[in-house]
């Protein structure tokens, strides 16, 4: 357990170092997102019907840019050799990692999202169900994100493939997250597609950090 | 010939290239008359339906391709299961050589299903449920192939690409529901539930010649496939 503590807190030191790093998704959804009602007439009301879909997307492309260099830094540097000589099975290690890299890169995001959707006319209990979503949306989508990140480990093309790769797998909480924001935009009930949320991160979170660490040994074997 | 002579004959390279070879042919020649008569079968002597005329014969290239497409994903992910559990390469062969077979099944069940929604429901694509699910399976096919196409170590990729089948043919029924509670057009499956056939005993011969048909297909397509990867890996040297 010391072991997934320390990758743990090692992830975190990291983050910390590089600011940069973990400033640039979120300008990127930033941006993103405020910029996509310049393309919609402003007044005509058509802009509610699309922020569900822009928040949401902003989120997942914004997301894909920490995702790319995941295990990159790792691979390069050897501790990766190290996570699979180490007597620590290589999925809690990998499913600390994780949820480091979820917290620092993935977490930041949803906090930022009820901001932008009240910059965007939603009213303050539908930006806190866009949160809420964003919040176990993003847990899912940094898992298969990693998995799939751990996929094309040590590629050079990683960050073309990457997107190829995670979109499709991440459609149900696309679906479900921005359905759950759009039943609060019209007053319907936002439970259902919350409660799917967070059935998929469960579900992602015991079973993805075994094949993501099958993968990650795929790479570098 | 017992039954673990025959399991282990499928993970030794040469002699699975000699067997893929007998069966291959077999397969080829079989699918010839099953499609030529699922063709006129569905295309000429099938009544035409009463509330959808001519229009339904579709459902003789669509039903089995979209069928088919299910159904290579779930052997892709069993393929993957096994070349990843036993290290076997033939199995391993199998997985990247359905890819490319699944996903053109796919994609025709896609083009057909478009072709037949525009006459029925007015417009080429419609945001459905089945529709939705089918396009996603796309794009997992997709992937697959991209990823066995971009890692250089034909084992590495293999391997990577049985990962993927896994996890993705996890994701297939949540996908499958997520869009089906999000919104649905589709009509229901006219495969007989059993016991009670939704689709004439006329129309539905046809249909499932059609789907043994694009079945044995596909079991050609697939073996010359996988012999050809094992040429390519050097696997089977030929003189």
């Amino acid at each position: 357990m010391s072991a997934v503590k320390a990758i743990f807190l090692r992830e975190l030191r990291l983050a910390a170092r590089s600011r940069a790093d973990l400033a640039q998704p979120v300008f990127f959804y930033a941006m993103v997102s405020l910029l996509f009602p310049l393309g919609i007439a402003p007044h005509s009301g058509s802009l509610t019907l699309f922020v569900p879909a822009i928040l949401w997307m902003g989120a997942l492309l914004a997301a894909l840019l920490g995702l790319e260099r995941l295990f990159r830094g790792d691979l390069e540097d050897g501790s990766l050799e190290q996570m699979f000589l180490a007597p620590t099975p290589v999925s809690f290690l990998v499913l600390s990692k994780l949820l480091a890299a979820w917290l620092v890169l993935g977490l930041p995001l949803a906090l930022l999202s009820p901001v932008l959707a009240l910059l965007l006319g939603l009213s303050f209990s539908a930006a806190v169900v866009v949160m809420l979503g964003l919040v176990l949306g993003s847990l899912s989508l940094f898992f298969l994100g990693g998995f799939s990140s751990a996929l094309l480990a040590g590629l050079p093309r990683a960050g073309v493939l990457l997107p190829l790769l995670v979109l499709p797998l991440v459609s149900p909480v696309l679906i479900f997250g921005a359905g759950a924001a759009r039943a609060a935009i019209s007053g319907g009930s936002v439970e259902a597609p919350l409660y799917f949320l967070a059935a998929i991160a469960v579900l992602c979170i015991c079973l993805i950090p075994p094949a993501a660490a099958a993968a990650l040994r795929n790479a570098f074997e | 010939m017992t039954f673990w002579t025959w399991l282990k004959s499928l993970t030794s390279p040469p002699i699975f290239f000699v067997l893929a070879q007998r069966c291959g042919f077999w397969f080829g020649l079989i699918s010839v008359p099953l499609l030529a008569y699922g063709l006129i079968g569905g295309l000429l002597l099938a009544p035409p339906d009463y509330q959808q005329g001519e229009g339904y014969r579709i459902i003789y290239v669509h039903v089995p391709a979209a069928w088919m497409s299910l159904f290579i994903y779930s052997l892709m992910a069993l393929a993957g299961g096994i070349a990843l559990i036993w290290r076997i390469k033939v199995w391993e062969c199998l997985l990247t050589a359905a890819a490319p077979i699944g996903a053109s099944f796919t994609a025709l069940a896609l083009v057909t299903g478009m072709l037949w929604g525009k006459p029925m429901w007015g417009a080429y694509w419609v945001w459905d449920a089945r529709l939705t699910s089918e396009l996603v399976l796309l794009f997992l096919y997709l992937g697959v192939i991209v990823l066995h196409q971009s890692i250089a170590d034909a084992r590495a990729a293999a391997r990577a690409c049985a990962l993927l089948a896994m996890v993705g043919f996890v994701n297939v029924p949540i996908v499958h529901y997520s869009v089906e509670w999000w919104n649905t057009l589709h009509q229901g499956s006219i495969l007989p539930k059993l016991g009670k056939p939704t689709l004439d005993r006329s129309m539905l011969t046809p249909l499932l010649v059609m789907l043994l048909g694009f079945q044995s297909f596909f079991g050609y397509a697939l073996l010359r496939r996988v012999q050809n990867e094992l040429l390519v890996r050097g696997e089977i040297q030929r003189g």
